[in-house]
């Protein structure tokens, strides 16, 4: 197949999905869990079901500052609220009173100091990966450019990905919490391992990649030699990931999510944007030098 | 050959030695089958060996996370932002003595408390397994710490009790270990205020000769007899303690001297039964996703797959025995990971055989092709895994770097899969290679 001759259709794909990430970042903005605002969870299970909707009105009534009830797949509710103790207190007592049996079953609750401070260092770590990762490829290849476009693939990768779980928040109150970011970390160190991947047979089809005639040539042998690999691995996280967002628990659910959409990402970018740029690149900065 | 060989039987070797770490004390055989009841029990014993006077034992309880267990994950914190790096030391140290000895009076089992300064704060990380009713907890662990001095009510009758002498904490300037001159038998000194000098000095002329007891939250302390009036504001405890025992106390006692009211920040709290449904379908989630990614493989690769498949499982033995002995302590992010990593460590395999179709492509006799194949995929599975370990490492953080993550869950995460991803690339090269130059034909 003829990847780097069509590679405008992945350029246009990919600039359409970023467009759209960007916009619903902007309109809906994530939805950030306690762990970065503060605030508690509480998860109880009832001895007889009742409507979330109905569930949320009912506590709302009290003095504390509800901000979501939901039912979980497992028929347990979570309800996120401001404060902490006190108001666990009030909630509890309001259902047990109103729907009889009542069962806590998990609890979290975060002060609003400590998440700010969180935030500030998620980005840090993910500012860090971003260099860390740049320099190793930059030292491997001897090339500034490979490590240059496998880090614009990554943040491809991770925009996409926060994009994505804009529209999760807006549609189905997903929340951003700290997993994400663990999640998110992940995404960067996945996508470069299939780009490093990618950009090796790249260097192995000749060992002075800027001075070879026809790079295109050299460029798409590379991605045919690798694209099975690279969708092969794919399908292998894919199927433990995919176990673990159906099967694991409300925890790990989104945190599952996000890896798997990372991990899909991380191997579209790999053979249809990182290396498809690197050629462009080559030949502008060739046409310029004539 | 010989090599080969011997590496064959280094990986049964492992890989017995994992599995068998890995059982349980137990087996319970309870089903029927066709009409037939199956009961039966399996005892396997894990003796302790001694080498060479070193305890070697044989079972390693898997450790779960309080996400798993049940229990209460508590994190309070201090201002400390006017204090000396001195002083700051001291509250941490007298901190964490006075919470562990709350904690303990609580009665729980295996909990835990940890602290971490900084600058501008400390913070203090207090574990309850089984733990569910926090207010109660939080309550005692978060009152400040409330020192003072009793002298006895009636010298006679111990029982009587004590009253309270006047003299507190605040009239103490520190506590420190000293060791006595003479018998060079550890001691605890107490220094005063300028006030509390002539406090104390009034109170030990009054009680000389008794018991001045010292009590911390309402908890005795220590029971030090004066056998003199003390007037120059400096007291020595002696007793028969060793040196832990005397850093001990002395800490205690600058806890009361550096009172420091803590607040709750963080509170995580797990019902028991929530955490076993968790790992329940944690189990079922990673066989599942296991049996998907063997069919893959077998279906795509053929008879090759059964290679891939067997080093996945080596691999699988030899982690969660690394998990038990280390150990790691397994939390629900942390299984995450290390499913993702079983998804990441079929990786290897699927570069070396995809390299080894184009080497037979090229027509190569499938012997060199194999051993082709195993050399060139090294290089790039150790570039791309290069990269997650710089991830693992910035999640992990393990030099505890202030300005990034410290949550137990993110590191949970990233030690099973940084680990992951160390032995898959022993389970993915070396097993995989082995296994294939011993069971495949070599022409």
């Amino acid at each position: 197949m003829n990847f780097i001759k069509y590679r405008w259709i992945s350029f246009i794909v990919s600039g359409f999905f970023l467009i759209a990430a960007i916009v619903s970042l902007i309109l809906f903005g994530l939805k950030p869990a306690i762990d970065f605002t503060g605030g508690s969870l509480l998860e109880v299970t009832l001895s007889k079901a009742v409507d979330s909707e109905k569930l949320y009105q009912t506590l709302s009534k009290e003095s504390v500052a509800l901000s979501q009830v939901q039912q979980t797949s497992q028929g347990s509710y979570i309800v996120r609220f401001m404060g902490g103790e006190e108001n666990k207190k009030l909630i509890l007592d309001k259902i047990a009173k109103d729907y009889d049996e009542v069962k806590m079953v998990r609890f979290e609750s975060v002060g609003p100091t400590f998440g700010r401070e969180l935030l500030r260092k998620a980005i840090a770590a993910l500012i860090l990966t971003v260099f860390g990762i740049l320099a190793y490829v930059t030292w491997r290849f001897g090339n500034l450019e490979f490590g240059v476009f496998a880090v614009l693939a990554m943040i491809h990768d991770n925009l996409i990905l926060l994009g994505s779980f804009a529209l999760l928040g807006h549609f189905f109150g997903v929340s951003v919490d700290a997993l994400f970011i663990t999640a998110a970390l992940t995404t960067l160190s996945a996508s470069v391992h299939d780009t490093v991947i990618t950009f090796d047979y790249v260097r192995k089809q000749s060992h002075h990649f800027s001075h070879q005639k026809n790079i295109e040539a050299v460029a798409n042998k590379a991605l045919n030699d690798t694209v099975v690999r690279n969708v092969n691995n794919s399908w292998t996280i894919i199927f433990m990931l995919t176990a673990v967002l159906l099967m694991g628990g409300e925890t790990v659910k989104w945190f599952a999510a996000a890896l798997l959409i990372g991990s899909i990402l991380g191997t579209y970018s790999s053979t249809f944007l990182a290396v498809p740029l690197l050629v462009t690149w080559e030949n502008i900065r060739r046409r310029r030098e004539k | 050959m010989k090599k080969t060989k011997k590496l064959l039987f280094l990986i049964i070797a492992i890989t017995f030695l994992s599995l068998y770490i890995n059982l349980p004390n137990q087996i319970k055989l309870d089903f029927s089958l066709f009409g037939k009841v199956v009961n039966y029990q399996f005892n396997i014993s894990h003796p302790t060996f001694s080498l060479a006077g070193l305890e070697i034992p044989t079972y390693y309880p898997l450790r779960r996370g309080l996400d798993l267990a049940g229990g209460s994950h508590l994190v309070f914190q201090a201002e400390t932002k006017d204090f000396s790096v001195e002083e700051r030391e001291k509250a941490a140290e007298s901190l964490k003595e006075n919470i562990s000895r709350r904690v303990d009076m609580y009665g729980v089992s295996e909990s835990i408390v940890q602290v971490s300064e900084n600058k501008e704060n400390l913070r203090l990380i207090v574990e309850l397994p089984g733990i569910e009713e926090t207010q109660e907890a939080i309550d005692l662990i978060g009152q400040t710490a409330l020192l003072d001095f009793r002298r006895q009510i009636d010298e006679a009758t111990p029982s009587a009790g004590f009253e309270p002498s006047g003299l507190t904490g605040a009239d103490l300037k520190g506590a420190g270990v000293d060791f006595d001159p003479n018998t060079g038998q550890p001691e605890v000194t107490l220094q005063f205020t300028s006030q509390g000098k002539d406090k104390f000095a009034q109170i030990t002329e009054e009680v000389s000769g008794q018991i001045l007891a010292i009590f911390l939250d309402n908890i005795p302390l220590s029971f030090p007899r004066v056998q003199e009036p003390i007037r120059n504001g400096q007291a020595v405890i002696k007793g028969d303690f060793d040196l832990d025992q005397a850093k001990k106390l002395s800490a205690q006692l600058n806890a009361g001297v550096l009172p420091v009211s803590i607040k709750l920040v963080e509170q995580r709290t797990v019902e028991a039964t929530l955490g076993n449904r968790a790992v329940k379908t944690s189990v079922r989630a990673g066989l599942i996703g296991l049996a998907a990614v063997a069919i893959f493989m077998i279906g795509y690769y053929g008879y090759w797959g059964f290679f891939a498949i067997a080093s996945l499982l080596i691999y699988g033995l030899i982690t969660f025995s690394l998990y038990r002995f280390i150990p790691v302590t397994l939390t629900l992010p942390g299984i995450a990971g290390f499913i993702l990593s079983v998804g990441m460590a079929v990786d290897a395999n699927i570069l070396i055989f995809e390299r080894l179709k184009e080497e037979l492509a090229a027509g190569q006799a499938y012997a060199v092709a194999r051993e082709l194949a195993f050399g060139r995929a090294w290089d790039s599975i150790r570039d791309a895994n290069v990269c997650t370990i710089i991830a693992v490492f910035i999640l992990f953080n393990p030099f505890d770097w202030q300005f990034l993550p410290t949550a137990g869950m993110v590191r949970g995460f990233a030690l099973t899969l940084g680990l992951g991803v160390l032995i898959s690339l022993f389970t993915g090269i070396v097993v995989t290679r082995t296994l294939m130059r011993i069971f495949t034909k070599n022409k």
